[in-house]
């Protein structure tokens, strides 16, 4: 009989990464991450088949991109602290208010962009470049109200003292996707926003 | 209220089927009665018939579209069929068989099978399991409902812009394409989350990687595949459906877009998904074929790496969709390659089939003979895809009616000839019954013969230059008796399909009664009552092999599995995670009762989809407010199931 | 320029196969022009290949299966387990060296049907329509250049250049016995190149699905002597004559008033660009792209009531009979 440890002891329920929430939330993220590859592909694609002309005469501008950028990134690290005070073995309160923060950041960005799109001379039918200028945020954007949301819910939940240090794991499966949603906006955000104005020989 | 644990050592009893651990287990596990139980259930083997079911069903569904094609093909310049109808029957046959039928079908298997090949409980995520189901069924009838419409999908499978788009298409027909195809990935890719999830965490002690199932490397290995690959269609379809409402120009030229994004976008997923439909069949009949001849599987290593590498080339072929299209020298010789070169993995089971067959001791049933003439079909359309491979060969073959032979062998012969010799294998186990051999046999040998007297010939049809996909030909250009060839054969495949299911119903109500094991196999799955009860084991077995009931026949195993005493997990609804590649125990995970939520989800998501496909945008958001609302009440964490803390600590 | 020489016995094969059973007009398996002599032969050995190699499975299953198989109870028959794997090494060794073989046949195939053996004696451009083929042949200078529909005349020995593209959807321009297919893609020019051998009429269809009368697209190539050519070419450069008497001039004015808006003939006022050139129709042997022969009674046929004959083409019903419909097609029989 292969020597398999009969005497440990082994945890029960949903335990951090042994939860199997994580490891599905590791194939949504592939999946969804897939999704963002096959948008850039989209968009370089397209682009090739035209070259320098296809770009609008005003590129997409930086103002209140860069500034968006920022706000996604502080929010991660909220996100961040938020979830490893937790394990650390601080409760609810203190870890709802950093989740709540990062929630908040969230909604700024959510404004700041459709703050941006109104005053954007090009529209979703306005040409290829519009389509795939809107679509790349479309659906970037959409992917990040469902972390809202889900932000949200995992706020009150850490509120409600719902989760332990050892009981954590909806906090690090929440986390790791917002992690995801901040790392295809930088992804997004270079395609946009900076290759427009790096020299394309 | 269960007592709240953080861990446990967990004990060992003795067990068997008819022990007071196996009643409690058994009021534990089974699914709630009546209606709400119908609809709530989680038991991944009710999931699996129903998978089962519904794909059979489409697959006769298409076989009728396929027999009506057949009859206005049989002779030239028929009307039987207006034009249009006629375009739009080949489209829908396409769509079934490829999307409704293919993969579902193995979903079933797969679904069945997993727990008890793996020696678990039950899959990793069991509502999402149900999800997955409930979500094929709504966008297949989503789907079926341009039928309704008079709208049905009428641009082929491949669904080429620009004539998909609004100018050209004006009606619902490609909107219902468009959605319905969205509508499916979500449970594609939910149900293959699910498979990769289980096959790394849900496994018995013991069962180190390497001495997995076949069918567990096959459905894994190409649920890795979709989770990559199902984004790209889903894009093309949201292109396509904002090209045709929001007057966007992905794939118009006029406006900077262009016709040959979708055929990339599209390819990209299409390619790798005949991987997909394939695979796992492969994988059953890896698994299935040793038990009658008597062996283990030769090169059971070799094969599970033909397996990944296979589709992992999957990804860099397809462009030999393409080769017509105008593209670059340097990338039509460098995908004709790829496509040669991915020939070599699939080389590998071929062997390892025949091989087994050789070396053993084969005992002809009527599962044999499925899995004997599935190979002969693998190898003719294997060798009708290399001849595709080759670019100036293709130029000419692309198009005709020798790719719809080719397409024919792979699938049918591939994916059709594998299910109808695993249902012989795995029915006793499902029902309890035997299939009748006799009958098995009959409907074997009128199938084979049917299926290549309808599709050998067709590869000279398409070598004298018919084309694909037109709904008449005229007299006079060669055509008019191979084409009556083969609809003859069509006709009588379609009669062996009819004495197959006869012989599933018949066997239902008066096949001989089946034991635990009427194969002699060798894997965990025969080690419980046919059917088995709703919990599987009564105790956690641990496994020492790849063939567990076989070790004290062979001479190399290392150990003694054992499946009567073990983990009993019985606090509760519980599996046992263990590590991914050494299979040791790691956690002990409580599992989900039966839920109404899957299924009330799939309900809101379909409003949302038909309120797109109708532009109702208030139900759309309403739809989609609602699946929101449904997550949400889903993931809320449960006590019971471990995922919240103690309020007192 | 390099050609690749196919092996004498498939010069045989693919000859006699041709003559044995007078070969469909659409089969690729013989060729009668420089690149199908590439492609073919490549196309029967990848066949033998691939029939060899089933035959050899087949046979191994059944071989193996004949030796020690049995009926009954499979529980009758004990496990056992012998090393095997080499079938898999020396299967894949073999398979690869094949393969590589394949690759290399089609790599040299590639290279020498990537480029005409010669310059392009002449260029002629193709725009696929629902459900019908505009040629417009180019010339050196403007009065060289002229249209036509669904029927080309190229010289016999010649390559000649193709630019294709879609107008609407995407088909594909395919003559079988000259070479492979190329698509119509809208927003691109697809160029490629074929050269007839021999001289003959040369089927082709669309052959990728393009809507509703996919079906009814097809083309013909006549490969002529160079005389014959030029004399074609020298004719289809004309504009129409003037009509001549009464009933063609009445012909010549009823059909601008119903077919103008869509048909062009030259040397008329009728100028339209949505459907066929018809300068020169009863120089073709077909109309309605290869549907139905060319003579007085199936244009009558066709004029009168399209629909019927291919639905959903975009020639509408004008319900034009009687005197019209007469005057009308006496204006066209002149269009020679």
């Amino acid at each position: 009989m292969t020597a398999i440890d009969q005497s440990r002891g082994l945890p029960v329920g949903s335990m951090g990464r042994r939860a199997n929430g994580w490891w599905g939330m590791i194939t949504l993220i592939a999946t969804e991450g897939a999704l963002f590859v096959y948008l850039l592909f989209s968009y370089f694609y397209i682009a090739v088949q035209h070259g320098r002309e296809w770009l609008p005469p005003d590129l997409p501008s930086l103002s209140l991109s860069i500034p968006n950028t920022v706000i996604l990134l502080v929010s991660g690290v909220a996100v961040w602290r938020g979830e490893s005070l937790l394990i650390a073995g601080r409760r609810g309160p203190i870890v709802a208010i950093h989740i709540l923060a990062a929630l908040v950041l969230g909604l700024a960005f959510i404004s700041l962009e459709g703050w941006e799109w109104s005053m954007e001379k090009l529209t979703p039918a306005s040409g290829s470049f519009g389509s795939l200028y809107f679509m790349l945020g479309a659906l970037h954007l959409a992917h990040l109200v469902i972390g809202a949301l889900i932000l949200a819910a995992l706020a009150l939940w850490s509120a409600l003292g719902y989760f332990d240090a050892r009981r954590s794991a909806p906090v690090s499966i929440g986390a790791l996707y917002w992690y995801f949603v901040i790392v295809v906006w930088l992804a997004v955000f270079f395609t946009l926003y900076i290759t427009p104005r790096l020299s394309l020989g | 209220m269960t007592v709240a644990e953080y861990d446990r050592v967990p004990e060992r009893v003795d067990s068997g089927y008819e022990s007071a651990l196996a009643h409690s287990l058994e009021e534990t596990w089974e699914t709630k009665p009546g209606l709400y139980g119908w609809i709530s259930t989680v038991d991944h083997k009710e999931i699996g018939v129903r998978y089962l079911v519904t794909a059979f069903a489409f697959l006769v569904a298409g076989g009728v579209e396929a027999l009506i094609m057949r009859v206005q093909l049989a002779r030239p310049n028929q009307n039987l069929v207006a034009p249009e109808t006629y375009n739009e029957l080949f489209s829908l046959h396409g769509i079934t068989m490829i999307f409704l039928y293919a993969l579902p079908i193995l979903s079933g298997f797969s679904n069945y099978l997993f727990p008890l090949v793996l020696g678990s409980r039950d899959m990793a995520f069991p509502r999402l399991n149900a999800f997955s189901y409930w979500i094929y069924l709504a966008s297949g009838l989503f789907m079926y409902g341009s039928i309704l419409a008079t709208a049905v999908p009428n641009d082929g499978w491949y669904n080429f812009a620009p004539y998909s788009l609004r100018q050209f298409n004006p009606g619902l027909n490609m909107d219902f394409y468009a959605l319905g195809m969205i509508f499916l990935g979500i449970s594609t890719t939910v149900g293959s989350a699910n498979f990769v999830v289980t096959f790394l965490r849900m496994r018995a002690p013991g069962m180190s990687i390497n001495r997995v199932p076949i069918l567990t490397w096959g459905t894994t290995t190409i649920s890795v595949g979709n989770l990559l690959a199902v984004p790209a269609v889903s894009l093309a379809f949201l292109f396509l459906w904002t090209d045709r409402q929001f007057g966007t120009h992905f794939y118009t030229p006029e406006s900077g877009g262009h016709p040959l994004l979708w055929q990339h976008l599209f390819w990209i997923y299409a390619h790798p998904w005949v991987y997909v439909v394939v695979l796992p069949a492969m994988g059953m009949v890896s698994d299935a074929l040793p038990f009658f001849c008597r062996r283990p599987l030769v090169g059971y290593v070799a094969v599970v790496l033909g397996t990944i590498t296979t589709m992992t080339l999957g990804f860099g072929v397809w462009l030999h969709h393409m080769f017509a299209t105008g593209i670059p020298f340097l990338a039509l010789a460098f995908f004709s390659g790829a496509s040669f070169v991915i020939t070599i993995p699939s080389a590998v089971a071929v062997l390892s089939w025949v091989a087994t067959i050789w070396t053993g001791r084969p005992v002809t049933t009527a599962a044999f003979h499925f899995f004997a003439g599935f190979i002969a079909l693998f190898v003719i359309g294997g060798v009708s895809g290399v001849m595709t491979a080759s670019v100036p060969s293709d130029l000419q073959l692309t198009e005709t009616y020798f790719i719809v032979a080719h397409i024919h062998y792979v699938l049918i012969g591939i994916n059709v000839f594998a299910v109808l010799g695993a249902l012989h294998v795995w029915f006793p186990k499902m029902s309890g019954r035997m299939m009748s051999e006799t009958l098995g046999k009959i409907s074997f040998w009128i199938i084979f013969i049917g299926f290549n007297v309808a599709f050998l010939p067709m590869h000279l049809t398409g070598l004298w230059g018919m084309p694909r996909r037109i709904y008449t030909y005229p007299a006079g250009v060669g055509w008019d008796t191979l084409n009556m060839i083969t609809s003859v054969g069509a006709f009588i495949l379609a009669i062996g399909v009819i004495v197959y299911f006869a012989n599933v119903v018949i066997s239902l109500r008066s096949g001989r009664i089946a034991g635990p094991n009427p194969w002699d196999g060798p894997t965990l799955e025969w080690t419980t009552p046919s059917p088995p009860p709703p919990y599987n084991f009564p105790v956690i077995p641990q496994v020492a092999s790849r063939h567990p009931l076989w070790e004290s026949r062979l001479h190399d195993s290392v150990g003694e599995s054992q499946w009567r005493r073990g983990m009993p997990l019985d606090k509760g609804k519980e599996a046992l995670a263990t590590t991914a590649l050494d299979g040791l125990p790691d956690a002990i995970l409580k599992m989900p009762e039966d839920s109404p939520a899957p299924f009330i989800v799939t309900l809101a998501m379909t409003a949302g989809f038909v309120g797109l496909l109708l532009q109702i945008w208030w139900l759309a958001g309403v739809g989609a407010a609602a699946t929101l609302a449904g997550l949400l009440i889903w993931l809320w964490p449960e006590r019971e199931l471990a995922q919240r803390a103690e309020a007192a600590r | 320029m390099r050609c690749a020489r196919p092996a004498p016995v498939l010069i045989v094969l693919s000859a006699t196969s041709g003559r044995a059973f007078a070969a469909p007009p659409m089969s690729y398996l013989s060729s009668a022009g420089r690149m199908g002599d590439a492609i073919a032969p490549l196309t029967w050995g990848l066949l033998g290949v691939a029939i060899a190699v089933v035959v050899i499975i087949s046979a191994l299953v059944i071989v193996g299966i004949l030796r020690r198989g049995r009926g009954g109870a499979v529980s009758d028959t004990p496990i056992g387990e012998t090393r095997a794997t080499s079938w898999i090494g020396i299967g894949v060794g073999l398979s690869t060296l094949v393969l590589i073989g394949l690759v290399v046949w089609t790599s040299l195939t590639m290279a020498s049907i990537a480029n005409p053996p010669s310059e392009p004696a002449l260029t002629i451009e193709v725009r696929g329509h629902q459900w019908w083929w505009e040629f417009i042949y180019h010339g050196e200078k403007p009065n060289q250049i002229f249209e036509t529909a669904n029927e080309i005349h190229i010289p016999v020995g010649k390559p000649v250049r193709f630019a294709v593209t879609g107008m609407d959807v995407i088909h594909s321009f395919w003559v079988p016995s000259l070479g492979g297919k190329t698509e119509t893609i809208p927003g691109q020019v697809n160029v490629t190149w074929l050269q007839a051998d021999r001289p003959g009429v040369y089927r082709g269809e669309c052959s990728e699905y393009c809507g509703e009368q996919h079906a009814h697209m097809a083309l013909a190539v006549f490969a002529d002597a160079p005389d014959s050519f030029e004399a074609w070419r020298q004719a289809q450069l004309r504009d129409a004559p003037a009509p001549a008497s009464d009933q063609t001039r009445f012909g010549e004015q009823s059909f601008i008033q119903h077919c103008g808006a869509c048909h062009t003939v030259r040397g008329s006022p009728a100028a339209g660009r949505v459907g066929p050139d018809l300068t020169h129709l009863m120089s073709r042997s077909t109309i309605a792209a290869g549907v139905l022969p060319n003579n007085p009674g199936y244009l009558s046929g066709w004029i009168a009531d399209p629909q019927n004959i291919k639905p959903g083409c975009l020639m509408p019903d004008l319900a034009i009979s009687g005197p019209d419909l007469a005057s009308i097609r006496s204006f066209l029989l002149t269009l020679k």
